[in-house]
């Protein structure tokens, strides 16, 4: 990892107007910067807004405001005809392996699909290079000639990361990759996803709901809330230390696999449920739900302040 | 402390058992070929108690209980063998009629997606009411009234209000509580909770285990959780179950499973979760390959070819269960007596976590 800057994102905004006169507010004012060969992770809870920031980044959406910078270029407002450079740069690893793969192309279609859109290999080299993809992502090339239904959910999410390589990209954005599988399986999946990060050095963008497993593979955790970023850190500081309440609650209630430490500990228990994203109410976000709730977090908006190195956080009690 | 409080439970003499089920085998009839989704099953749970199924998916966890309510759907499903006995009755020779009179009424279940488990087009109170009014003698009005008392007893605010509202006004967590009153409503003896915070997000997940504990302490229900979430387990159930390719290959009490797990899969499956509590980025142990098919489920062990320790037997002949302690029982070779070689280190009695 350097101190180089591999994706900076200064206030960006996504709204998606919903009905006639209603605004939801899916990312608001959201900034944060991925160095070059980082795990960024992004956690929350639904509708926090994680997924719209990853496809927001990714200019699968088109943002409302902000400014996306990509490898030092400003890539907000490109249209899409200037982004192959970029396309070939960033993938992305979704979360529904069943869906996001062509039940009617073969796996080895499927993979050299991205060689032949940047048109990268052709002939003999670009079967070699599927079946260097394949077999890197741990399945076998014989693979190649079959479809997805023939796959299990772990194989699939394996032949997704195996496109997502195809073009040797720098940046990866996987948004919820493990989520629909088996534990037993979210381990290997999660155990390739870390080497392949660390032997290609690729910045990547971690986005999950899974707070232990968010933890485990990033270098830093941004903690979102109702479209905003509540708490950004290192991984280890922000379980040793977290400061925000909505960060202390998400952690309290992740369950660990131990019934000593389970059963004894304390929990912060959060009353409601998250409010919805359309026009939500002055000041903080969380201050419906916060058992530290002050007068002044119900009119203004905190914003992000660095208590230490890395690690800022959004709230007034700091 | 703790470690008092979980051995009482060891040394507790068995009591009776509310629900028991025993070689319990069922397949379904595909196109492909028959699948044999459980086979040979075999748990119990005490009155009052509170037992965990744990289990990945494919593993047979949510067949099994869908036969104890005889839901399974025939055909395709056939049950093949086995006997499933609740409060003294053989679940599975009683008639269509009077099986519906222990549905809902003496076992109550939820299921993990409430919005398909919950009728769009009904009121919530009105939902409640039915259950109610299909198993007692009551008026509508006394119906409606006993409605609005369970969805106060499950912590809905405003539950006039509540009562009259169709579901899709319900949030994800609200609709999992409705459900819990649904399933709640004509005071069962059973409780079965087939992955009930699976859809929900962790904060939610924690506010509905909180009231699945507080429910069984004041009502004294006995609960049966099925689930994949060994953290979920921890926080809930005294005794555990863990499923493997439609068998049980090992159970026992919590502190028996977690801290001195004697199955391979069991071990593995532990330590293959990330912790928040453990330091970041290490490798996971992960469990190579992946869970047989069940077309042809194998001949030996199912869990054999992706075990560390599989041994020759392994691969001819399946494991019965073998007596670990008195809670504590599992299906592997390793711990046959016959088996000359030295126990793995991490499988040994207290050569786990427990100091």
């Amino acid at each position: 990892m350097t101190d180089q800057i591999a994706l900076k994102v200064d206030n960006l905004k996504k709204y998606f107007r919903v009905e006639k006169r209603k605004i939801l507010k899916a990312v608001d004012d959201v900034s944060f910067e991925v160095r070059k060969g980082e795990v960024l992770g992004i956690v929350g809870e639904s509708g926090c807004g994680k997924t719209t920031v990853g496809r927001t980044v990714a200019r699968l959406y088109e943002p409302t405001d902000g400014r996306i910078i990509f490898d030092g270029q400003d890539i907000t407002d490109t249209p899409e005809k200037d982004l192959l450079w970029f396309r070939r740069k960033l993938q992305m690893i979704f979360q529904d392996p069943y869906a996001s793969l062509d039940p009617r192309m073969t796996v080895g279609e499927i993979v050299g699909e991205p060689l032949d859109v940047h048109g990268l290999a052709s002939g003999q080299e670009r079967t070699d290079k599927i079946h260097y993809l394949l077999e890197i992502v741990g399945l076998s090339r014989e693979h190649a000639n079959r479809f997805p239904h023939e796959f299990s959910g772990g194989q699939r999410q394996r032949i997704g990361i195996a496109r997502a390589l195809a073009v040797d990209p720098e940046f990866i954005i996987a948004d919820e990759p493990i989520s629909s599988l088996d534990v037993s399986i979210q381990a290997q999946v999660v155990n390739l996803l870390t080497k392949l990060q660390e032997e290609r050095d690729l910045s990547f963008m971690f986005i999950a709901h899974d707070l232990s497993m968010v933890r485990h593979i990033s270098h830093r955790v941004a903690v979102m809330y109702l479209g905003k970023i509540a708490e950004i850190a290192p991984s280890e500081r922000i379980y040793e230390w977290p400061l925000h309440p909505y960060t202390k609650a998400l952690m309290s209630a992740n369950p660990i696999p131990d019934p000593v430490i389970e059963t004894s500990r304390t929990r912060i228990s959060l009353p409601g449920e998250v409010p919805s994203p359309i026009n939500p109410p002055p000041g903080c976000r969380f201050a419906g739900r916060c058992p530290q709730v002050h007068d002044r977090c119900k009119e203004e908006d905190p914003y992000l302040k660095e208590i230490e190195r890395d690690h800022w956080v959004s709230c007034f009690l700091y | 402390m703790e470690q008092k409080v979980v051995k009482r439970e060891l040394e507790e003499p068995a009591t009776d058992q509310l629900l028991s089920i025993e070689d319990l085998q069922v397949s379904f009839h595909t196109y492909a070929g028959e699948v044999h989704a459980v086979r040979g099953v075999t748990y119990s749970v005490e009155q009052g108690g509170s037992l965990a199924v744990v289990g990945e998916s494919g593993c047979g966890k949510t067949v099994t209980v869908q036969a104890v309510m005889r839901l399974t759907p025939i055909p395709p499903g056939e049950i093949k063998g086995g006997k499933i006995i609740f409060n003294g009755k053989d679940i599975l020779s009683l008639t269509e009629r009077e099986m519906q009179s222990i549905r809902g009424k003496e076992i109550g279940m939820i299921f993990q997606d409430p919005m398909t488990g919950l009728n769009p087009t009904m009121t919530v109170g009105n939902q409640i009411a039915e259950a109610i009014i299909k198993h007692q003698r009551v008026s509508k009005h006394e119906a409606m009234e006993r409605a609005i008392e369970m969805l106060n007893l499950v912590e809905i605010p405003n539950p006039r209000v509540r009562a009259s509202q169709y579901p899709h006004q319900f949030s994800g967590g609200m609709r999992q509580r409705a459900m819990i009153a649904i399933a709640l409503a004509c005071a069962p003896v059973l409780l079965i909770a087939d992955e009930p915070t699976t859809s929900l997000d962790v904060t939610i997940q924690s506010q509905i285990l909180d009231l699945l504990q507080n429910l069984q302490d004041r009502l004294g229900m006995t609960i049966v959780l099925i689930t994949h979430n060994l953290g979920v387990v921890a926080r809930l159930a005294r005794n555990l179950v863990v499923m493997y390719a439609g068998k049980v290959v090992e159970r026992g009490t919590s502190w028996d499973i977690f801290y001195e797990p004697a199955h391979p899969y069991t071990e593995a499956l532990l330590q293959a979760v990330p912790r928040l509590d453990r330091p970041s980025r290490m490798e996971l142990a992960s469990i190579p390959g992946a869970p047989p098919d069940l077309f042809e489920p194998p001949q030996g062990c199912a869990f054999a070819p992706r075990c560390n320790y599989c041994m020759k037997i392994c691969m001819e002949y399946d494991a019965t269960p073998i007596k670990v302690s008195d809670s504590h029982h599992v299906s592997c070779w390793l711990h046959h007596e016959a088996n000359p070689n030295p126990l793995p280190k991490e499988l040994q009695k207290g050569g786990g976590k427990r100091d």
